[in-house]
């Protein structure tokens, strides 16, 4: 889907060790597969099925979804920063598709 | 199979009252839970769910869910036709065992978290939430 | 209010049964920063059919409130991120983008605030539909968007995002004036079966309730709305569409010159409220 846009919302610095909260939003149909269109044949389900955040390389939260995620889906949760580094974030599409952003985060 | 009649008029009187009440539990909710705990039995406290009483719109319904010492919460819509809402699995970095999201909802029914600990054993909460049929569908 | 306690929500139940309450008192400050006019005075012309001025926001209930108060809790905003990239993208024979004449969205500071206006040189009153489609085809000449297109809706937030805070200030003398009196007749006209005019809901039972549904005034300074029903942003005439659907009438089409003449006056009863665009609606 061309009109899939995440965006996340990431401190830009924080202290060692400190607690900070991530906020993610990404443009998505999540069409549920329940739906039907106007010719009354269901519409397949597409949806995002799993939402990753690491840092560093280690997990801080790993979603499974599911049709009853709204459209657009949003994330809110908190991340230790144990040091300075890069968080990556990975959204999973039933179509395959991958979406990823990527947010530094300096320790200061 | 046949019917007596008082068969039939017990089966319409639990018609009219599953009519009246809010979209309840269904046996796919249960299967779901006990897929969760492999059979476990589930207690409560230590798990908080966080709706609004009232939903202005069902497509788009703020929850937060939140058990300290978790490893994954478990979301489910008793009253949606699936009830799998999403499940959070918290990683080392986790800074707090507790996320927010958006869920659609069918109707007025109960929303359930159920949060596997970190010992192994699981919790579970519930939240009735209306969700009002608007006048102007617009 | 999250979960108020049980004698709380008892007392609620029994006096307002399967309703939702909205903080009337709540103030509208977006980001932490920009406080919005939400309630105002009416102006001359309204000859005191409201007593006041509120904007829609302050008849939703907290939590939708709540998504209002934050660009990135906004679902809006993911449409005007999506409108950034068209302004950039070069489309039409001319081989232009937005940008090739517009700098910076930031140019259209204001503009939403007065629309819709009377454009002298067509010699008619012009949405911000109809400005983004006479660039596209005159200037960059390619295709006209839809109406209610997607790159129309987010291009009409992204530029209507430019004046979020200012005061809605619609013209409705000199050349607008025969315009703005045909959407005045339009507004206490009753349509459809059930015989209902904007004003029988909007001006007369405002903060009442259909079945569960909390009546606002229906003003327009939100829109572009991000609307929860269809997660998406929808036009001012998608919006008049339903309300005169829902008399049980044939309704006008987006675009028509009906619609065009109930936007500005719709507008003009909302004089002084905050632009809110994208604002966030059930």
């Amino acid at each position: 889907m061309s009109d899939v846009k995440p965006r996340v919302r990431v401190p830009k610095t924080a202290s060692a060790g400190e607690t900070i909260t991530i906020k993610t939003l990404i443009s998505h149909r999540m069409e549920s597969g329940q739906r039907k269109d106007s010719d009354g044949n269901p519409i397949p389900r597409q949806i995002i099925n799993r939402f990753t955040c690491d840092f560093n390389g280690e997990n801080v939260i790993d979603v499974k979804m599911e049709p009853a995620i709204s459209t657009n889906p949003y994330f809110e949760f908190q991340a230790v920063v144990p040091a300075a580094g890069e968080f990556v974030f990975t959204w999973y599409d039933d179509n395959g598709e991958v979406y990823t952003e990527t947010k530094s985060i300096a320790i200061g | 199979m046949t019917f007596t009649r008082r068969d039939t008029l017990v089966m319409g009187l639990g018609a009219t009252v599953a009519a009246m009440l809010p979209l309840r539990a269904t046996a796919s909710t249960e299967d779901a839970i006990a897929a969760f705990t492999g059979g476990a039995s589930v207690g409560t406290g230590g798990i908080t769910l966080t709706a609004p009483e009232i939903a202005e719109n069902g497509n788009t319904v703020p929850i937060s869910v939140s058990a300290p010492g978790a490893t994954a919460i478990m979301v489910l819509a008793a009253g949606n036709p699936n009830p799998d809402v999403g499940t959070f699995n918290f990683g080392p970095l986790a800074g707090s065992h507790e996320a927010s999201t958006r869920i659609r909802l069918a109707g007025t029914q109960d929303v359930i978290a159920v949060a596997k600990l970190a010992d192994g054993s699981f919790v579970q909460t519930s939240a009735e939430i209306k969700v009002t049929i608007g006048g102007c569908g617009g | 209010m999250k979960k108020p306690i049980a004698g709380l929500a008892l007392a609620a139940a029994l006096a307002l049964p399967s309703v939702a309450v909205a903080d009337e008192d709540a103030k509208l400050i977006i980001n932490g920063e920009i406080e919005l006019v939400t309630e105002t005075e009416p102006a001359a012309h309204l000859d005191g059919a409201l007593r006041s001025v509120r904007s829609g926001w302050t008849f939703r209930t907290t939590e939708t409130q709540a998504l209002q108060m934050d660009d990135f809790d906004n679902p809006g905003m993911i449409f005007v991120d999506q409108a950034l990239d068209s302004f950039e993208t070069v489309d039409g024979a001319a081989g232009k983008s937005c940008a090739s004449c517009h700098e910076d969205p930031a140019e259209f500071e204001g503009l939403r605030a007065q629309l819709p206006k009377y454009n002298e040189e067509a010699g008619e009153v012009w949405t911000m539909e109809m400005y983004v489609n006479n660039c596209r085809t005159e200037r960059m000449e390619a295709e006209a968007w839809g109406w209610k297109s997607q790159p129309m809706l987010n291009m009409n937030a992204l530029i209507s995002l430019q004046s979020r805070g200012m005061p809605v200030n619609v013209a409705i003398d000199g050349p607008a004036q025969s315009v703005w009196e045909q959407g005045k007749e339009m507004y206490y006209t009753r349509y459809g079966q059930l015989e209902l005019s904007c004003a029988n809901c909007h001006e007369d039972n405002y903060d009442n309730y259909i079945r569960a549904d909390h009546l606002s005034q229906g003003q327009t300074n939100g829109f572009p709305v991000y609307r929860l029903k269809q997660a998406n942003l929808i036009t001012q005439h998608n919006r008049f569409r339903g309300c005169i659907r829902d008399t049980r009438a044939h309704t006008f089409a987006e675009g028509s010159p009906e619609f065009v003449a109930l936007e500005l006056y719709v507008a003009s009863r909302g004089n002084g409220l905050s632009v809110e665009a994208p604002s966030v609606r059930n």
